[in-house]
């Protein structure tokens, strides 16, 4: 037996030629033959399957299409043939598998458009969302009794406890870089005890806080809106609802609150830990022993400049929450979106806090803090 | 078995009588047994129902015997070719002779339902032209009884039975053998699922296939299965047609068919039958 499926013409009298279709004409052999059978255009009569030695659906597919297209008769048909052939030619059918796309002039537009709309519609949604929250947290404070000190704790260690160990290894590695980076830079004026005073300033107003808010906004804001979103999908959300539980009193409020929280903490934490990882690269490279760049710290670094971290933390740790919560409650439909929202929950809790910092620098400069 | 029986050719179809043949199989997550000395033999062309309480191991059969799941001990063979002891690699001659439709549909969610039809044909057979291809693609969304204007429809537009339906395209793609169905009339609504029954009733019929069919439904079970196997104490308890289970007396199968909603659905075929 000949491997891979043939056919060959055999011209008769009568003028319409026939067409021996032979081997077996099955999805695994049909590949080759067909873009052949595709050019053929002689005048035929008559498909003849006699010699088909295996068939299925794609060979069915392909003798009866040759048939539609030639005006041909299909002959020899065995008994599974023939079925197959029946069914076949019920489903025939030319609708596109692609999804409709606009042509490429109108997708600009639209898109553009679509983008505009929805961000109209996101403003008014989050509108709504900062009144039920302040709708809910004034509900919470005329009836205490309601509040749910069991769900805070559990997110204040979620959020804060278990954050400890990563953040403390970030902000280490943190102070050791701007420490050694900086000493290499100030050597060059010979001033490299002057890195005292940048680890210090530099973590306490900045990047102690902003590193712990990105840090917070990956590890707690992505887990809200992932969490909130999946029990809108399962319908736990609605659940609630019936039982008569706010889900904003419920869900959202305990996660604002140890967010809020937890941010000064581990904030502050994050800016200790850096200064101690630069007075280690201290001791080690610029001789300068670690409990004086301690003390030193304490001479060079204005109060002042903790306040600032000390009021950015919690600010970001509100910022944080609310955009994890607030795409979590987003979430409709299916397990993509839980996906979407929540990287837009990252995307845009990191951007706020970048922005909102900067106007704090402005500020802090301007009150003469600087 | 005979496992000195050649593999099959690119282009062979099945002759053996067994398609699917279990063997001593046990199944272990941890310290929880699921399977222990499983025996199971399909015949070729028929509707094997698999029955069983929840948590009695059906599925993890199924994964089994498509080797998606290791079983800890015994052997499997898949037209004449063991599943167990083959590499994952020297399956592909077997995987593209059975169709498999998960529970829920498992449909990818980012093609839509024809190009999801296209997915195993370009895998299998990339020497067929796009135009054959889509050409495959569209007439197997035809066949499992979808509406036309489905192809170009992502899986998230379908309600839940089109999606099945779907699924059963994309297990069809490759012309298989040998097709596995994981609950296909769950959460369907009863015309739905008796509409189901009859697509593969129908595709059985047509197309000449073994179908391994995991369901709950005692409708199912009474209108289309030739065969129904018994999952109970970690093996198969019992196979054959429904009056040779019930002949058997294990309490569980009593239970089962004879329970109000076995009775109802037993009431249910006779009265079919008995109208034509």
């Amino acid at each position: 037996m000949s491997e891979g499926a043939q056919f060959e013409l055999e011209s008769s009298e009568s003028g319409a030629a026939r067409l021996v279709l032979s081997g077996p004409y099955l999805v695994s052999t049909v590949g080759g033959i067909d873009t052949e059978l595709r050019k053929l255009d002689h005048e035929v009569g008559e498909i003849d399957l006699s010699q088909v030695s295996e068939i299925d659906t794609a060979g069915a597919w392909i003798a009866c299409r040759l048939a539609t297209r030639l005006n041909a008769e299909i002959t020899g048909a065995n008994e599974r043939a023939s079925r197959l052939l029946k069914a076949i030619e019920g489903a025939n059918s030319d609708a596109p598998l692609a999804a409709p796309r606009l042509p490429l002039r109108l997708r600009v537009p639209v898109e553009v458009g679509a983008k505009v709309y929805s961000a109209r519609r996101g403003i008014f949604s989050v509108i709504a969302f900062l009144g039920q929250i302040v709708v809910a947290a004034g509900a919470l404070i005329r009836h205490p009794g309601r509040f749910r000190p069991k769900a805070l704790v559990h997110q204040l260690e979620l959020v804060g406890v278990n954050a400890l160990m990563i953040i403390g290894l970030m902000s280490f590695l943190i102070g050791i870089v701007i420490a050694q980076q900086g000493a290499v830079q100030l050597q060059q004026f010979g001033a490299e005890t002057l890195t005292v005073n940048l680890v210090g300033r530099i973590t306490l107003r900045e990047l102690g806080v902003l590193m712990t808010a990105i840090m917070v906004a990956g590890r707690s804001g992505s887990a809200f809106a992932a969490q909130i979103g999946t029990m809108k999908l399962t319908e736990e959300i609605d659940a609630m609802r019936t039982i008569g539980i706010n889900p904003i009193e419920a869900l959202v409020i305990p996660r604002i609150l140890a967010c809020t929280f937890m941010m000064v903490l581990l904030g502050f934490y994050a800016s200790v830990v850096a200064i101690i990882g630069g007075a280690v690269v201290g001791d080690l490279m610029l001789g300068i022993p670690f409990w004086t760049f301690l003390a030193r710290i304490q001479e060079v670094v204005p109060p002042h400049d903790m306040w600032v971290g000390l009021i950015k933390a919690p600010v970001f740790g509100l910022i944080v929450a609310l955009a994890g919560c607030y795409h979590g409650m987003q979430v409709s439909g299916n397990s993509e979106e839980v996906g979407r929202r929540t990287t837009m929950a990252v995307v845009s809790a990191i951007f706020a806090v970048i922005v909102i910092d900067a106007f704090f620098a402005v500020f802090f400069t301007e009150i003469g803090w600087g | 078995m005979d496992s000195e029986r050649p593999a099959l050719g690119r282009h062979e179809r099945f002759r053996g009588d067994y398609p699917v043949v279990v063997e001593g199989l046990q199944n272990k997550f941890g310290k929880q047994v699921v399977h222990d000395n499983l025996d199971l033999t399909v015949r070729r062309r028929e509707i094997l129902g698999v029955v069983g309480g929840s948590g009695t191991g059906k599925s993890v059969l199924m994964r089994s015997i498509i080797g998606l799941q290791q079983p800890t001990e015994g052997n499997i063979e898949v037209f004449g070719r063991s599943i167990t002891e083959a590499e994952p690699d020297e399956n592909i001659g077997v995987r593209n002779r059975w169709g498999v439709l998960f529970q829920g549909g498992a449909l990818f969610s980012t093609l839509t339902v024809g190009e999801n039809v296209e997915v195993p044909l370009r895998q299998f057979y990339p020497e067929i032209s796009p135009a054959l291809r889509r050409e495959i693609a569209r007439y197997k969304v035809m066949l499992s009884g979808l509406p036309e204007e489905a192809a170009n429809k992502f899986p998230s537009e379908l309600s839940g039975g089109m999606r099945k339906r779907a699924g059963l395209a994309r297990a069809l793609a490759l012309d298989p053998e040998l097709l596995f169905l994981d609950e296909p009339t769950a959460g369907l609504d009863p015309i739905g699922a008796d509409k189901f029954d009859r697509l593969t009733k129908e595709l059985q019929d047509t197309l000449g296939l073994t179908v391994f069919l995991i369901t709950h439904d005692l409708d199912t079970l009474y209108a289309i299965c030739d065969r129904v196997a018994v999952l109970a104490d970690k093996r198969v308890i019992a196979v054959g047609t429904i009056p040779e289970l019930l002949e058997t007396g294990h309490p569980w199968i009593e239970e089962y068919f004879n329970g109000p909603r076995g009775r109802a659905a037993q009431g249910t075929q006779t009265r079919a039958e008995s109208k034509g």
